[in-house]
């Protein structure tokens, strides 16, 4: 199995289900000629042309609208926005349109696209091109948020994600495409949407989070694990809907509650989790269910000193989960 | 002075560049923006200019050669330097380099020393009486007084942690072994990692005392903390007496050393003297019952079994197994049960089973040549008795002095179930029995 | 209107009668939706009186079972000509469980359904725009000839998913028809203070497309339009965008009051020239309708609306517990 980037998992993704259904095509502004500026659809418009590589006019609401009519039509469209801070015009087509077609319609149409964005800081993108926005989309059902943090779970998923007949966010940390790197199979397989994954098994406290900070946090259970300390590490995968089953399981595996996540804190993701646990999970709780996340400020500062005080990394993780243990 | 540069990040999200060709060698004179070197990454191409004016002292990474952002790559001795370079004093990395690093160091090394203390001060005792949802579950599900339960959490909390291992261990019918003693001959068992791993901390007990240079300090253990706790537990709650008696052993000395070998070569399994005092204790605990009970607050309970608890030591731990049933067992069965349980125990494959129920103690100091000892009781039992070491002394026997071989048997009582009279008589029997051993003495 | 304009635009006389037909039909379920309104029997009307002649027209020239719509809420003409019946917009007014548009989930004029190829909308405006050239995009990758109709209001030409999808279509040369029923009032706000250009139609050089501005009272010259710009579309020519002038003739919803931003004497004047006035006098000038026909399709209108009133009043709604039906597929 080929050990391959987090980036080039979504590559792989796009690449073989635009082989497998004639009906996958890619659009959004540079995917074509220029390969997406990450690079995340380098190679498709070689192999599949600019037809189904469509380099789009510089205008998200367009992507994302064109894709909903594409889709309700009987394609299978991924748009990317380039950043997921330049989502905002976008929001009305994949609130309003994409999430609720198929209800609106009492399942007469549905939209079967998936918006693919990269998200998260750390890459001195300072305050448009670092944000965490799946928050704003976390109260939309309908609509189905994935968010995996490893090269594995970002193929199996993405695939998933296309294949779905409901629309489909998918976010990308983008301090993750060339950063993270893992096994993946060159063959086809689907990861389930809605599902969470242990990532590390563990007795004495549970962390869940997502995207990047999932990696701080498996890097701070090692530390903590030679201190005598075992974390549990569940890995949500989908943000939208939660997968409660397996959250409920976690936090009462320990009692100990964890949630880390590089959005910000108030009206996060982290606070659903912890409300769901709260609902479910009170005479397992052996502490207050604790949240670390990124601050309550408009968006990451450029200046590095700013940046790095404002990213969550594996120190800070380690002293929350260090924290919680004592308790 | 050399200045270092490093790999800088070539657009959002790269970690990496490779270095396509170099642009200057050592010895070049470079004026700063001058281009360095061709560098490729996933997003771009492109020329790393030289950050200051000066002469290229080495090119640290060659031709072809991919390395992560941040890397130092290649030197420049700053104009108007002389040529002794520092490595020491080298230009602080950019910022946004090391910030981009930062997921990708590796977590450093675990911190061997100590883990600071997270809770600083004093303790708050009213901690302690607060519990959490889980804790309060578990101790009703469990039918556990959490008063007996010792806190680890932050400022003494009582942890779910910690009632997972009370019960664990026995609950409210068991605590840590009464005395750091045990059973087998081997020598007593250092202090060593826990069996179970958890999170060590200062516990509410604990004071503030000072640490000179060169002293060692050994982090607590999950079972040291709890033998630690319920000791003191015992010792504050029973009020602990004390009382002894001398045993004339001669005669089972005799008889033990006329069968042990031919009862290892038959059972496989060596006869130690532990089991025939376990055997008289067992039959004189019959005659005294008010000794197999327990205190239950407003009053007390006399147990129907006689469960004898013995305690066995391993290289990490020490456990106090039970051997159930004890009266309903020969001196055979006795030892068989002892054999049985120090091997389970030594393999780790004790049950809750095994530490629970256990209704007295009997506890086997002489095997490390103790002849005196005040055992701590274990608590919630009434007494605990101690077979101190077999030695051989000069004894008057019918007025005249004889080489007898002789053992003290000592008992700690629970003031509040026991007296000295019936003590004293229990333990007569004890001798009596002992002393009575002799050729006719049933193994089987 | 010359006397045979219909004829020189290709329509038979049964088109035109079909058309005129239609035109009433959508006029008189209107004004039953609004008199159930007042009687307190459905909650919310929203119309499309004074703008059937253009919807009807624009229709026409649509290729139904094959063309796409992607209509705006006052499009009942052209949902009525796709296939929809009076039927169909009385179960939706009255929120009933067949209701075709939604099953009674979402407020009357939200028109869809997929067989008749009409996109599900929503409310918030000109959303439907890119959708419309999404669909042309994704026929254009199947390689199937049809062309998208879609239409908003002026006030909506204002938004950015009209520049957003009108932009994309221009570059990508789709089969789209932007359909503009211009009827001078985005609810209470008139068009001077909407546009700052002549006519919506100016906008369409800006996307490098044609844009034609059209008397919308006319169904006739309406048809002529459409049909023009579906055959541009499907020679690869690129969309039109086509502003056809009308009036609103009664309150934005059944919620407005019209009365506080437009005076009287202007309605009235505008009700002179309500378009199935000017074509029942077309027709007849024409010698396609005589007293007798029009009394005939008056008639059959008046009971088509009549039974689908008592028919929707009376049909079931949908049951409590099916809200949760439906959030994700199966």
């Amino acid at each position: 199995m080929a050990v391959i980037s987090f980036i080039d998992a979504v590559t792989m993704a796009m690449r073989e289900e635009m082989r497998r259904d004639p009906n996958v095509f890619v659009l959004g502004e540079d995917v074509g000629v220029r390969g997406g500026v990450f690079r995340a659809t380098s190679g498709l418009i070689e192999e599949f042309g600019e037809e189904r590589v469509i380099d789009t006019p510089l205008a998200e609401s367009a992507i994302a609208g064109v894709a909903i009519g594409a889709a309700a039509y009987g394609m299978r469209p991924i748009a990317e926005m380039q950043f997921a801070d330049f989502i905002m015009p976008a929001v009305n087509q994949i609130v309003s349109e994409a999430a609720k077609m198929r209800y609106r319609s009492n399942n007469d149409w549905n939209c079967p696209i998936t918006i693919r964005a990269p998200f998260g800081g750390g890459v001195h993108g300072a305050l448009y091109h670092s944000q965490s926005v799946e928050a704003m989309f976390n109260s939309t059902p309908g609509l189905k948020i994935v968010a995996p943090s490893t090269p594995y779970d970002a193929k199996g998923l993405l695939k998933a994600a296309i294949r779905d007949n409901d629309p489909v966010l998918f976010f990308e940390h983008k301090r993750c495409y060339r950063l993270i790197k893992g096994e993946v199979p060159d063959t086809d397989y689907v990861l389930p949407i809605g599902k969470a994954d242990v990532k590390r098994e563990g007795t004495d406290i549970t962390v869940i989070s997502y995207g990047l900070t999932l990696h701080f946090a498996l890097q701070a259970a090692e530390k903590l694990a030679q201190e005598g300390i075992s974390a549990h590490i569940l890995d949500l995968r989908t943000l939208y809907p939660l997968d409660k089953e397996a959250i409920i399981e976690a936090a009462s595996k320990t009692g100990k509650v964890l949630i880390v996540h590089e959005d910000n804190k108030e009206g996060g993701i982290g606070g659903e989790v912890a409300a769901i646990i709260a609902e479910h999970c009170l005479f397992d709780l052996d502490a207050p269910i604790k949240r670390l996340c990124g601050p309550d400020v408009p968006a990451m500062p450029y200046s590095p000193p700013l940046e790095k005080a404002f990213m969550l990394n594996p120190d800070k993780v380690y002293e929350a989960m260090r924290e919680l243990a004592y308790f | 002075m050399a200045t270092k540069v490093l790999m800088p990040q070539l657009g959002e999200s790269v970690t990496e560049g490779t270095i396509t060709r170099w642009l200057v060698k050592p010895g070049d004179v470079v004026s700063k923006y001058d281009p360095l070197a061709e560098v490729s990454t996933d997003k771009v191409n492109a020329e790393v200019p030289s950050t200051v004016s000066g002469r290229i002292a080495e090119i640290v990474v060659a031709e072809g050669d991919t390395v992560s952002v941040g890397t130092h790559i290649l030197s420049i001795e700053e104009s108007g330097e002389t040529g002794a370079a520092t490595e020491a004093s080298a230009p602080s990395q950019p910022a946004a380099a090391a910030a981009s690093q930062q997921p990708t160091a590796p977590a450093t090394a675990p911190a061997v020393s100590a883990p600071k203390p997270l809770a600083a001060g004093a303790v708050n005792e009213g901690q302690k009486q607060r519990y959490s949802p889980a804790v309060m579950r578990l101790a009703q599900d469990n039918g556990i007084d959490l008063a007996h339960v010792k806190g680890t959490g932050a400022e003494g909390r009582i942890t779910r942690k910690d009632v997972q291992l009370f019960i664990e261990q026995g609950g409210m019918q068991a605590t840590a072994a009464p005395a750091a003693q045990q059973m087998t001959e081997a020598a007593p068992a250092p202090v060593a990692a826990p069996v179970v791993q958890a999170p060590v901390k200062e516990t509410a007990g604990n004071v503030d005392i000072p640490v000179a240079t060169g002293d060692q300090i050994i982090p607590l253990t999950p079972v040291r903390k709890t033998i630690a706790s319920r000791m003191v537990q015992s010792k504050h709650e029973a009020p602990h007496a004390w009382t002894m008696v001398e045993v004339d052993v001669t005669n089972l000395v005799n008889f033990r050393n006329q069968v042990k070998d031919e009862f290892k070569r038959k059972e496989g399994v060596n006869l130690t003297f532990l089991p025939f005092f376990i055997k008289a204790v067992v039959e004189a605990l019959k005659e005294y019952p008010i000794l197999n009970s327990t205190w239950g607050g407003d009053k007390i309970i006399v147990k129907k079994d006689i469960n004898i608890s013995i305690a066995v030591a391993t290289e990490d731990a020490l456990y106090v197994p039970v051997i159930k049933a004890a009266d309903q067992k020969s001196v055979y069965g006795i030892a068989k049960s002892i054999e049985d349980l120090a091997n389970r125990t030594r393999a780790g494959k004790l049950t809750m089973d095994d530490m629970s129920g256990g209704t007295f103690t009997v506890n086997n100091t002489g095997s490390f040549g103790s002849v005196l000892s005040t055992p701590i009781i274990n608590a919630p039992q009434a007494a605990i008795l101690s077979v101190e070491s077999i030695v051989k002394r000069p004894v008057v026997v019918n007025d005249m002095i004889a080489i007898r071989s002789m053992v003290n048997l000592c008992l700690s009582l629970d003031h509040r179930i026991l007296d000295g009279l019936v003590c004293g008589r229990f333990l007569q029997s004890v001798k009596q029995k002992l002393e009575a051993i002799g050729p006719e003495t049933k193994i089987y | 209107m010359s006397k045979m304009r219909h004829e020189e635009a290709g329509l038979t006389d049964q088109q035109v009668l079909d058309m005129y037909y239609y035109m009433l039909l959508a006029r008189k379920i209107d004004e039953r939706q609004w008199l159930l309104n007042r009687a307190g029997k459905v909650p919310f009307v929203i119309s499309c009186q004074g703008q059937e002649a253009a919807q009807i027209g624009a229709a026409f020239a649509m290729q139904k079972d094959t063309d796409y719509l992607c209509p705006y809420y006052r499009d009942l003409g052209v949902v009525l000509v796709f296939g929809q019946t009076a039927k169909d917009a009385m179960l939706s007014a009255f929120a009933k469980k067949d209701d075709p548009n939604s099953g009674g989930r979402q407020m009357p004029g939200h028109f869809g359904g997929k067989k008749w190829n009409i996109l599900t909308g929503s409310s918030p405006v000109t959303t439907q725009v890119p959708h419309a050239v999404g669909i042309a995009l994704a026929a254009k990758m199947q390689k199937k000839e049809l062309a998208v109709y879609t239409s908003f209001g002026e006030g909506s030409s204002n938004q950015g998913d009209f520049h957003e999808g009108a932009n994309f279509a221009g570059v990508h040369k789709l089969p789209v028809i932007f359909f503009c029923e211009n009827n001078k009032y985005a609810i209470s706000v008139p068009l001077k203070k909407q546009l700052a250009c002549e006519s919506v139609a100016d906008r369409a050089i800006g996307y490098g497309f044609k844009g034609v501005s059209i008397d919308g009272n006319d169904p006739i010259e309406t048809y002529l339009a459409v049909k023009e710009a579906r055959e541009r579309g499907l020679r690869g020519e690129g969309p039109t965008l086509i502003e056809a002038v009308m009036y609103r003739l009664v309150p934005h919803s059944s919620d407005d009051d019209d009365r506080v931003y437009r005076s009287r004497e202007e309605v009235e004047e505008a009700k002179k020239k309500d378009p199935i006035l000017t074509f029942a006098a077309y027709l007849k000038e024409a010698g396609v309708m005589d007293e007798a026909t029009e009394k005939e399709i008056s008639d059959r209108v008046s009971k088509e609306v009549d039974e689908a009133t008592e028919y929707a009043e009376n049909a079931p709604y949908p049951d409590a517990e099916s809200y949760k039906l439906h959030v994700y597929g199966e």
